[in-house]
């Protein structure tokens, strides 16, 4: 479960008329934090819709355990009507989690985001993703500006993850993984009234994007606004991260050589709000290899 | 743990030139985590109320060796909305700044809000030298260079240093005096560091 597979539950549950819905994860053997927030905001919208959605839990050990970690379940009691099957308790937190799901209300919240991610980040970030010191509170920097543009923008509560794994046979290094989802009014929703007019028929949730994402346009007419999300690109960039936001029925994404997915999509099945996602990978000096890499973690007992 | 701020008016004392009996100085010691708008806009609040009790002219320190982190939304707050505030024909008093122990990332973040709306700010480096951040040109770093090396300089000092038309240098460090990073001392007609008026103010 994972960014492509939510657009495919998304699509799933979108025309439901059924009261009762039920999303099965029992065979489900991994998720990453945008999985995981996704399925929170799945299951939080058919409420609001009407439905009464249910969860099942998957029944691998592994997965059970990191939700755990993740704090996953205690989210999942509000966003969904049930949630039926045995989740395996483990303590929140862990060698992989830099921060569990956490609700984004108010500002109060994205100072304890920070506080925490600045307390456990600063050793993960510098000896696991060999990060320098300042690139860790670059990377606090990037958490708050994210997590502010839910109260800034979406006029809505969200949900902020973020872990460090292995991505051994996609690119032979570890990676931070940040997920970032609200179901507010979304980027069309937040710029239309400013910005809309001068787009025409053009409007759309794909040009929304743009302007916010490629031009840094705001809903403010404040000059220091619109430049959260122009530094979190920059930030990203130079660590040759991947950056996506979906809104509406588009996504948009700094794509890094890495990756292969188009830098824009369009008609993606509608959900409201934003849900961001990055991926940071581990850094490594350019002339290392796959293997070096490899071999100089294992060397270093950092697998 | 929240961001904050310390003021406490330093010694106001006399200084050797015509600005003496107007010129006054504050520290704003600014510390922890300095991330959100609402943070960055009560500190630029208590800054402001610290410049305002001070009188026509005021050179005020903003100190940040006790930052962890600050975003760039409260770095906006903080600083260039208040720098902006100060620049603006409008001002409340005469208002100069200087910043102190911005670390490597933080001076970045500094920079970049400053730059995106045309302001500058004057900033101590590590290495005890001051240095210009925000929206300035090559030109502009060059005349004030000068003018720190010179201390303070009239039109024609400085137009010799940098071997440079009259013209184009007097336009130069207009520049800079309308962005505050360069104080113009009418009584005498010379251009004047911030760095050797904060020395000189003790």
């Amino acid at each position: 479960m994972e960014e492509r597979t939510f657009d495919e539950l998304v699509g799933a549950v979108s025309d439901l008329q059924e009261e009762r819905v039920l999303l099965d994860a029992n065979r489900l053997r991994w998720v990453d934090p945008y999985g995981m927030t996704g399925l929170l905001a799945i299951g939080t919208w058919l409420r609001r819709r009407g439905h009464k959605p249910s969860l099942r839990l998957p029944d691998n050990t592994d997965v059970t355990s990191y939700l755990s970690r993740m704090d996953f379940y205690r989210h999942a009691a509000e966003a969904f009507t049930e949630v039926h099957g045995q989740g395996r308790q483990a303590r929140p937190g862990g060698s992989d989690v830099l921060l569990e799901i956490t609700p984004i209300r108010s500002h109060g919240d994205v100072h304890a985001v920070v506080d925490r991610v600045q307390e456990r980040a600063g050793t993960i970030l510098t000896t696991q993703l060999h990060y320098s010191r300042s690139a860790a509170v670059q990377f606090s920097v990037i958490l708050s500006e994210v997590c502010q543009n839910i109260i800034e923008h979406a006029q809505s509560d969200g949900w902020v993850a973020t872990q460090t794994y292995h991505w051994k046979e996609r690119l032979g290094r570890k990676v931070v993984a940040i997920a970032v989802m609200d179901l507010g009014i979304g980027f069309r929703g937040s710029l239309s009234s400013e910005h809309g007019t001068r787009f025409a028929d053009r409007w759309s949730d794909a040009t929304a994007l743009e302007s916010a994402f490629l031009s840094g346009y705001s809903r403010f007419s404040d000059p220091g606004r619109g430049q959260g999300l122009q530094q979190i690109r920059r930030v990203v960039a130079r660590w040759e991260g991947r950056v996506t936001i979906r809104s509406g029925t588009a996504r948009i994404a700094d794509v890094p050589a890495w990756d292969e997915r188009t830098p824009l999509q369009r008609n993606l099945p509608p959900f409201p709000g934003a849900q961001i996602g990055m991926v940071l990978p581990a850094a490594v000096p350019e002339a290392q290899t796959t293997g070096e890499v490899e071999a100089h973690e294992k060397a270093t007992g950092r697998r | 743990m929240s961001g904050g701020m310390n003021g406490d008016y330093l010694r106001r004392s006399s200084l050797r030139f015509d600005l003496s009996a107007l010129v006054r100085r504050s520290v704003a010691t600014l510390y922890s985590h300095l991330v959100t708008r609402p943070t960055g806009q009560a500190l630029r609040l208590g800054i402001e109320s610290q410049i305002g009790e001070l009188g026509e002219v005021c050179l005020s320190v903003l100190d940040f060796g006790q930052v962890a982190v600050i975003d760039f939304s409260c770095a906006d707050e903080i600083v260039a909305k208040l720098i902006r505030r100060f620049a603006a024909d409008e001002r409340p008093c005469d208002a100069y700044f200087i910043a102190r122990g911005l670390g490597e990332f933080h001076r970045e973040t500094v920079d970049y809000v400053l730059a995106r709306q045309g302001l500058a700010l004057v900033a101590e480096t590590a290495d005890a030298r001051v240095e210009l951040i925000g929206d300035v040109d090559d030109v502009g770093r060059q005349a004030f260079a000068a003018l720190e090396s010179a201390r303070r300089a009239r039109l024609d000092a400085l137009s010799q240093a940098l071997a440079a038309p009259r013209d184009d240098v007097h336009a130069v460090a207009e520049r800079l005096v309308q962005q505050r990073v360069v104080l113009y001392d009418s009584s005498t007609r010379e251009y004047v560091s911030l760095r050797a008026l904060l020395e000189e103010l003790g």
